[in-house]
């Protein structure tokens, strides 16, 4: 296994508020790796941080070291640091007034790209990647606000793939989203992690033991418990997991 | 011809007075009382409108448009109203727009706060001591010897007039305007590494697009209608436009002086100018409306 992502002693604040504490974690490359834990565990703030996304919300801090390929993300560009890290949000956040082919093109046409040619490739390969070229392919034109909730999920995951990122975030991407939907999202991230590294925020057990190689399970902003997700799930090491894993609270 | 037909609004109502029927009692009493008061609102609207309607049809003619206020026409008066509020809008859209970005974008902080409190106030400002303000500014500016003292009462001073009511309007629906894109929508942009002034400027500004074009609308409405700050700036001419530092005229000051006029024509021509004035500013408000209806507004970069 290839180590591509590993957080040092990473704690983030809003304001005074402590929003993660002391969390040191390791994501491996080609590898789905999930985060649990109940709403306000601090899920989201850990993969924001991975990111620097966290930063841009006022009055946000964080201490501690976020690793890619071995090096300090804070010590370089945030801007360079999201294109290699790309993120999926919970709710589909379509640019509303794009259309779907300027949607998947924006990370490139709005960094400058103007080569029609490598933009109408990188759509193609991203909607196909994201498994929706199919559902689209007449409609590239059409708002992509026009689509329907998991086709808009799956078209963000689509403009996340256009600037090929190395490591792709996913937070909470089917919370909003119906069963079917949910199923082709899931079938996409395990597909995903052919060429990226993909980590997941859940609250919904079943779908990390149903994706992720491995799981992380946070309680209150702190790291409980770490392991390959059969594991995780069968043999919990911990009292606290295995209470919420078996649903005793949370 | 079918008849419309009005619901009843005694339909439904118990003649009793336990819980449920004191409770429908009170519904029916409420919906009564806001209707009235629908009416009460409605009344000065429909009157102005259609006394202005009845009254200024009379005085609209073809020669009407095409006179100048000398000779009981307001062609001078439109096109005074067209060139001053076209200049007013050349220097507070920009001004305002950017001032608005600034606020939404980069104000939140104490210098923020401090110019929204300014602009605010500005906005609060009561559009006659703007007019003494420009008015005594440009008078105390060619004492000194810096301007010309034809400026006193001219073009170029209703210009100021009117951009320094607009600008704080145009800032303040600017800033609205933008901060309505939420804050998903950015952070879609900024995980993709797009750098923030970028993200502003192709993300931000085209989503707010139909708010800010409807801002702009409404700040030349409001100005378009402004007289007294133009009473003391503009001042008024019977002729049309003959240079940036002569006085204007325009169709509020037309209407104010034809109003006053004790000549019957003239009263009757104030009636046709304010005709016209609320007709430029009511397409300006229902082409504003429509703007903001459309769903792929200005922003809808095609490919």
């Amino acid at each position: 296994m290839t180590l591509k992502v590993r957080t040092e002693h990473l704690s983030a604040w809003y304001g005074a508020k402590r929003g993660i504490e002391d969390i040191s974690l390791d994501f491996e490359e080609h590898a789905v790796t999930a985060i649990i834990g109940p709403s306000g565990c601090g899920k989201s703030t850990l993969i924001r941080c991975m990111n620097r996304l966290h930063e841009v919300i006022p009055k946000a801090r964080s201490e501690g070291k976020v690793l890619l390929d071995g090096e300090d993300i804070y010590a370089l560009s945030a801007v360079s640091v999201r294109r290699r890290i790309g993120m999926v949000f919970q709710k589909a956040n379509p640019f509303p007034t794009m259309s779907v082919y300027d949607n998947v093109s924006a990370g490139l046409r709005l960094n400058g790209v103007r080569d029609r040619k490598r933009l109408d490739e990188t759509v193609l390969r991203s909607l196909k990647h994201a498994a929706l070229w199919d559902e689209v392919r007449d409609s590239l034109d059409a708002p992509g606000v026009s689509l329907s909730g998991g086709q808009q999920q799956r078209l963000c995951i689509a403009r996340a793939l256009a600037v090929e990122p190395e490591v792709l975030l996913m937070d909470e991407p089917c919370s909003a989203l119906d069963p079917i939907a949910t199923a082709k999202i899931e079938d996409l991230i395990f597909d995903l992690k052919k060429e990226y590294t993909v980590v997941v925020v859940t609250h919904n057990m079943q779908q990390a033991a149903r994706v992720a190689d491995y799981t992380a399970f946070l309680y209150l902003g702190k790291l409980i418990e770490v392991n390959r997700t059969r594991e995780l799930f069968e043999r919990p090491a911990q009292d606290l997991t295995e209470k919420y894993i078996t649903g005793r609270f949370g | 011809m079918k008849l419309p037909k009005f619901p009843n609004p005694f339909r439904g109502l118990p003649l009793r007075f336990d819980r449920e029927g004191r409770r429908l009692w009170k519904d029916f009493g409420m919906s009564i009382a806001a209707f009235v008061c629908v009416v009460i609102a409605l009344v000065p609207l429909g009157s102005i409108l259609i006394e202005a309607a009845v009254r200024g049809l009379q005085a609209i003619g073809p020669s009407f448009f095409l006179l100048d206020t000398a000779y009981g026409g307001i062609g001078n008066a439109i096109q005074g109203t067209l060139i001053l509020v076209a200049f007013a809008s050349a220097i507070s859209l920009p001004v305002g727009i950017l001032t608005g970005i600034y606020l939404s974008e980069f104000g939140k902080n104490r210098f923020g706060d401090a110019i929204r409190f300014f602009v605010d106030v500005m906005t609060q400002i009561p559009s006659i001591v703007v007019g003494i303000f420009v008015y005594s500014l440009i008078l105390l500016l060619s004492v000194s010897g810096i301007v010309s003292v034809r400026l006193v009462f001219s073009a170029v001073a209703g210009t100021i007039a009117l951009a320094t009511i607009m600008i704080p309007f145009v800032a303040r629906t600017a800033e609205e305007a933008l901060r309505l894109v939420s804050v998903s929508t950015r952070e879609a942009a900024l995980a993709l590494g797009i750098p923030r002034h970028r993200m502003i400027l192709r993300v931000v500004l085209p989503t707010g697009a139909s708010g800010l074009v409807t801002g702009a609308l409404l700040g030349v409405a409001r100005v378009g209608g402004e007289t007294a700050p133009l009473l003391m700036t503009a001042y008024g001419s019977g002729f049309g436009f003959s240079g940036l530092d002569q006085p204007v005229e325009s169709l509020p000051h037309t209407i104010y002086t034809f109003a006053l006029s004790p000549y019957t024509g003239q009263n009757q021509a104030a009636w046709g100018a304010s005709l016209v004035l609320v007709l430029m500013m009511l397409m300006i408000s229902v082409f504003s409306r429509l703007l903001l209806r459309s769903r792929y507004p200005l922003g809808g970069a095609g490919r």
